[in-house]
């Protein structure tokens, strides 16, 4: 059916209007130039019932060095862990550093590597086969998501209606955001618990 | 009250309705909606000019046809009139546009403000999308922005009618009035995931949702029943989309081209075996519409006749889903009629009268 409907979209004829030269970089959009193969990341998709599991005992551990870091001094541990933490899920989740994981309601899919950046479900352009709209070679973010989700304990967490991304905290670390939290939240029931006993 | 209309304000046309309990916005729309009433609604084709008279004019064929128009916001990601430009236009002249907001273009900023903007011209009904992506468009080179998703865009509106509040927190002196809406497309991946996405959609803060095109009756069927399964269709009003093809090489060429719409092969078979392509298409469009609007819980139609706007009344007529019912149509009042009949003369008798003959005739 191709050959008899040329495919003639706009971006087609303004594609060929562009002047012509030798140099052609990769017909790709931008974000997917930075980007290897899909296979890590559906492969941690594939895996997120193990890596939820994982995570959980991870956060505590982290949560158990919490007089650690707070010794040291967050400000100053942010850089290192920043730069394991950049590498760890950049190799695992293609992971985009927005500073505010949500991998967990996401069936550990990052909607950051959806180029419209969705952060709250599938837009309405995913092809037949799953496929991307913009990227028609890259499997729909949020299918897997939705596919990684259901594999899940908690899988109604993809239900969330997530906030608008805070784009102050690009480039920072989530790991010790989401422990220096949780230590604050326990502190303050802990508090809130001997106010109530005295 | 000389010739006036249902849902119309009697200080002028272009005023919004009287707020009535229940209801979060003073437009025409969600009453039609709220009275039980089959919708339907409309897109304004919009113009690559400067020049109202074309929106005036596009806007005048679907007169006494629909309740709202959607007012679409640089669809297919191509540089067309602002639907914040279109609105001001159409609230002059008393239609009730539904003003499409994308996150595509603007970021928070920009869209809270026209959210007021839009509010304050009389836009009683909003469309809260993600957008297509700048790469479908005429300008590929411009930067995708995407700072909100379709579903925080809904939370930010609703948060700005109920709350009265910027998303920051700051306070609003008049928070705006709004009827919220949202896009759902039963048609595409992940499918078990779409009516919960829906219920997720209302949780943010949708009112009535408008569907892309519907050519699978069966599959929006199945859809629905896991929507009333969950009970969304008593929160949501679902407006189904439909809309008319124009011939078999169109649908094929929308099917392998426009992601998103899906079209299956017996209509195209049909399509092709027709004597007159786009009368078929027409007469398919309106048995589509026979179907959908016997789903339970289907609220409307949403008639998307991109380049064929001249159907939209006809095909709203043969399919008889207003039973009877006439929409608002802009007419000139009664009394105004009155006014021009009797007094429209001194406009074209040529009496040049001097003042000596004034004084003759008072006496």
């Amino acid at each position: 059916m191709s050959d008899e409907n040329p495919a003639v979209t706009q971006a087609t004829l303004v594609k060929k209007a562009a002047p012509k030269s030798d140099y052609k970089p990769a017909d790709v959009s931008p974000q997917r130039r930075v980007q290897r193969s899909f296979a890590v990341r559906l492969w941690s998709i594939r895996h997120s019932r193990l890596l939820e599991w994982f995570y959980a005992r991870f956060a505590d551990t982290f949560l158990l060095l919490h007089p650690l870091w707070k010794g040291i001094g967050y400000g100053r541990v942010e850089a290192p862990i920043k730069f394991v933490e950049k590498r760890v899920k950049g190799f695992m989740f293609d992971c985009r550093m927005c500073g505010q994981c949500i991998l967990s309601s996401t069936g550990m899919s990052c909607p950051m590597n959806c180029p419209k950046q969705l952060r709250n479900g599938p837009c309405g352009g995913v092809r037949a086969n799953g496929n991307c709209e913009v990227e028609p070679d890259m499997p729909c973010v949020w299918v897997k998501a939705w596919e990684g989700s259901q594999n899940m304990v908690n899988s109604d967490r993809i239900l969330t209606v997530q906030k608008p991304v805070d784009q102050s905290l690009r480039e920072t670390s989530a790991w010790l955001r989401v422990t220096a939290q949780a230590a604050a939240a326990r502190e303050a029931a802990a508090a809130a618990k001997t106010g109530a006993s005295a | 009250m000389i010739g006036r209309q249902l849902d119309e304000n009697p200080a002028g046309i272009h005023l919004p309705l009287d707020p009535l309990p229940g209801h979060t916005s003073r437009g025409r729309l969600e009453r039609v909606l709220r009275r039980g009433e089959f919708a339907v609604t409309t897109e304004l084709n919009p113009p690559d000019s400067a020049d109202p008279e074309d929106v005036y004019n596009r806007a005048k064929i679907f007169d006494g046809w629909v309740d709202a128009i959607n007012a679409v916001d640089a669809s297919g990601a191509n540089c067309h009139m602002s639907s914040v430009g279109i609105c001001a236009l159409l609230t002059r002249m008393g239609y009730a546009p539904i003003m499409q907001i994308a996150c595509r273009d603007k970021n928070r900023i920009a869209i809270q403000g026209d959210v007021l903007g839009g509010a304050a011209m009389g836009v009683a009904n909003m469309l809260c999308l993600t957008g297509d992506g700048v790469q479908a468009g005429d300008q590929p080179g411009a930067k995708p922005v995407f700072d909100l998703d379709s579903m925080s865009l809904l939370e930010t509106c609703r948060i700005m009618r109920d709350n009265g509040k910027f998303l920051s927190g700051r306070k609003l002196t008049t928070p705006p009035q709004l009827f919220l809406g949202a896009a759902v497309n039963p048609f595409a991946p992940p499918f078990d995931f779409r009516p919960i996405h829906l219920g997720k959609k209302i949780a943010a803060g949708a009112q009535f949702v408008q569907t892309q095109y519907c050519f699978d009756v069966p599959m929006f069927k199945t859809f629905m029943q896991k929507a009333r399964d969950l009970g969304h269709t008593e929160k949501v009003f679902i407006l189904c989309g439909v809309g008319p093809l124009a011939s078999a090489k169109t649908a094929k060429w929308i099917r392998s081209n426009v992601p998103g719409i899906h079209i299956p092969d017996a209509i195209i078979k049909r399509l092709e075996g027709a004597q007159d392509q786009k009368k078929e298409g027409k007469q398919l469009c309106t048995d589509i519409i026979n179907e959908v609007k016997e789903i339970p819980g289907v609220s409307g139609i949403h008639v998307m006749a991109y380049r064929q706007e001249e159907y939209v009344a006809e095909i709203v007529d043969e399919s008889g889903v207003l039973k009877g019912r006439q929409p608002w149509k802009r007419e000139i009042r009664r009394d105004d009629q009155m006014v021009a009949d009797r007094l429209d003369h001194i406009l074209h008798d040529e009496i040049t009268e001097t003042q000596v003959d004034m004084v003759k005739t008072a006496h």
